[in-house]
């Protein structure tokens, strides 16, 4: 019983507070969420335009001719690319074959390389875990340049083994993307017990390639899938390696073209964004897609 | 569901060591077909690393795995064909319990028909059923473990390997689904090497215990002469509680407390001796106001608890020493704290050490 009067008496207390009190603090309430709304428009349009005016800049410029009329003959260009027989539209549709191939060649190299090689130092060497990390986050600190002068010798004896294609360009690019790549993938090993999970399927009868295969890749997609937009990102947008070793992907073919028509080169990079920006989606369409579903 | 015939098994004179540490020590163990072992023993003691490496997933520094008479040291564990239950969660979250318990069919090129039926039939047998479609997050962590004993049985293994499967559990669901494991065992009729650290568990469900210590079986038997009849102290004093009440051995008799108590083999024959003494054969009696306070088996009650059907009493001797008696809860409850009573040791066989 007392409890029910305290109870009453406390309501009793609260009803006129709160009717004296309710239109104040109403007011209040709605001052913060206005202020609150505002702030957030101002982050949003300070970031939009921090992205938006250089790619509008860009858009701009490869319309405006020297006398400030307007030609949408870049993006003609543009457009025809894949069958234009001038040599730029050449060399740019070439240098995107190519990082396209570079992108598929590394994501490939970069995930044979880690996915099984952490999974094995996870499952049995867990003591070189520390040394993996330091090897695999050692391209950080070289700079591309310095890089490069080390993989010059060696692109050399490439070119003479095997030819100066570009494509081998892959496996310098598979060293660039280590870092980024292992930091993905690690997160997303700690995230499951793969030890527990590898052993549960080598005692139904796994073998180890069926471990990796059927079990740790498809509760690591999340973070494979991380992996590869890094990749993506990365070898597409790569410049420095690729033009110190004279091969040609989009962003030298881009740099070159640039150098006699500055307006096809701005929509070339424009488009090439906007590709990039694509493919992101729908790989994080992709690794998202399953979870989806299943929930 | 398919019943079968187990095979025997035998660890022979296993050694394996991590660094300096000798996890096991020339263990050696044989289990009959159809037989369900457990091992038992303190963290540390080598049990789960014995369990492992007839798993195939440790490998043995020495000795040797034979099962069903052929030497499997050296197969790699995906071809020893055991299924293993283990402590943590092993559940494949991107899979259903159905696609969980059709994996090791699908390895086996089980047919898609085949393989669902197969899957169905353990999934009931360990009442999951209506479960089939959910995935790991979805449900329990008893119900995870019933599938991945629905998946382990579904391979239908040689060897059924538990590693401590119950020990993430709460105290109701461990002791419905040690029940069911053991029902299951039996129904079957498989092979089984069970590990666990707690002894209600082993004693529960084992066909025999094997108390392990220092990478080395101290001793394997039934559980109750694992309980009753202890060959060494360790054991003894390992597998429930135990009194160190103080003695004398005449032969295979010692007097405690004014009591003749019966000794076990391998105690001492003569001489001062610590006589292990279960709390279930300490008596209590309240003393009366005409008692000789000086008498050796007199004793002052420090604490009570009551434990349902029965209840546990610790008295303090007049040496410091504790005693814990286990008593009816009804004769319990007529004990306080600071009352004196006097101890009587019941004359049940015991084991003795030497002081």
């Amino acid at each position: 019983m007392a409890g029910v009067d305290v109870a009453g008496t406390a309501a009793a207390v609260d009803t006129p507070a709160s009717t004296a009190g309710g239109p104040k603090r109403r007011r209040l309430r709605h001052t913060v969420r206005r202020k609150q709304a505002a702030f957030r428009v101002i982050v949003v349009t300070v970031l939009m335009a921090f992205f938006l005016i250089p790619l509008i800049s860009l858009l701009d410029f490869s319309t405006r001719l020297r006398n400030n009329s307007r030609s949408g003959a870049a993006w003609s260009k543009v457009i025809s690319i894949a069958s234009a027989t001038d040599a730029s539209s050449q060399k740019v549709w070439q240098g995107l074959v190519n990082s396209f191939i570079l992108v598929g060649l590394t994501v490939a190299i970069m995930l044979v390389l880690l996915v099984p090689t952490m999974t094995w130092i996870r499952l049995r060497l867990p003591r070189l875990r520390r040394v993996m990390e330091f090897v695999c986050l050692l391209p950080l600190t070289i700079p591309a340049i310095v890089l490069v002068v080390g993989l010059a010798p060696i692109y050399r004896q490439i070119a003479s083994l095997l030819s100066t294609s570009p494509i081998w360009l892959c496996f310098a690019y598979a060293v660039l993307v280590l870092p980024f790549a292992y930091r993905a993938l690690d997160a997303g090993l700690e995230a499951i017990d793969v030890k527990t999970m590898a052993e549960a399927a080598r005692s139904l009868g796994s073998s180890w390639v069926g471990v990796i295969w059927r079990i740790v890749l498809p509760n690591i997609r999340t973070a494979v899938t991380s992996a590869c937009f890094i990749s993506l990102a990365l070898v597409l947008g790569e410049y420095t390696v690729a033009s110190l070793l004279s091969r040609t992907n989009l962003q030298t073919a881009i740099f070159i073209v640039s150098q006699d028509d500055p307006r096809f080169a701005d929509a070339l990079a424009l488009v090439a964004m906007a590709i990039g920006f694509l493919l992101l989606f729908a790989l994080s369409f992709f690794g998202s897609g399953r979870k989806a579903r299943k929930v | 569901m398919h019943t079968r015939t187990g095979v025997s098994v035998s660890l022979q004179n296993l050694g394996r060591s991590f660094g300096p540490i000798h996890a096991l020590d020339g263990m050696s163990l044989d289990l009959a077909p159809s037989e369900m072992v457990v091992l038992l023993g303190p963290s540390g003691c080598g049990k789960t690393t014995a369990l492992r490496v007839l798993a195939g997933l440790e490998d043995a520094d020495t000795g040797r795995v034979v099962v069903g008479g052929k030497d499997i040291t050296n197969t790699p564990t995906n071809k020893r064909d055991m299924g293993m239950v283990f402590q943590a969660y092993s559940l494949f979250p991107h899979m259903t319990a159905q696609q969980n318990v059709e994996f090791g069919l699908r390895l086996r090129g089980m047919d898609a028909a085949a393989r669902r039926k197969r899957a169905g039939e353990n999934l009931e047998l360990v009442g999951l059923s209506t479960q089939a479609n959910r995935y790991a997050h979805q449900m329990s962590g008893g119900q995870q473990q019933r599938v991945a004993l629905a998946r382990a049985l579904a391979i239908q293994p040689q060897v059924l390997l538990l590693d401590e499967p119950l020990s993430a559990l709460d105290a109701k669901v461990r002791v419905q689904l040690r029940d069911q494991i053991r029902r299951i065992q039996l129904e079957i009729g498989i092979t089984t090497l069970f590990v666990t650290h707690d002894q209600e568990e082993a004693l529960a469900v084992a066909d025999r215990v094997g108390v392990m210590r220092a990478g080395r079986i101290e001793q394997i038997d039934a559980p109750d002469v694992i309980y009753n009849a202890p060959i060494t102290p360790f054991v003894a004093e390992f597998i429930g509680s135990t009194n160190r009440l103080p003695g004398h051995a005449d032969g295979n008799m010692a007097t405690v407390l004014g009591v003749r108590v019966p000794l076990l083999p391998g105690s001492p024959t003569s001489g001062q001796v610590s006589v292990l003494v279960r709390p279930e054969a300490v008596r209590l009696r309240p003393m009366t106001d005409g008692s000789d306070g000086s008498t050796a088996g007199t004793a002052t009650v420090v604490a009570t608890s009551f434990l349902g059907a029965h209840g546990r009493v610790q008295a303090r001797l007049a040496d410091d020493s504790l005693v814990i008696a286990q008593l009816a809860s009804t004769d319990v409850a007529e004990l306080s704290v600071g009352q004196r009573v006097v101890l009587v040791v019941q004359p049940a066989p015991a084991l003795a050490t030497a002081v």
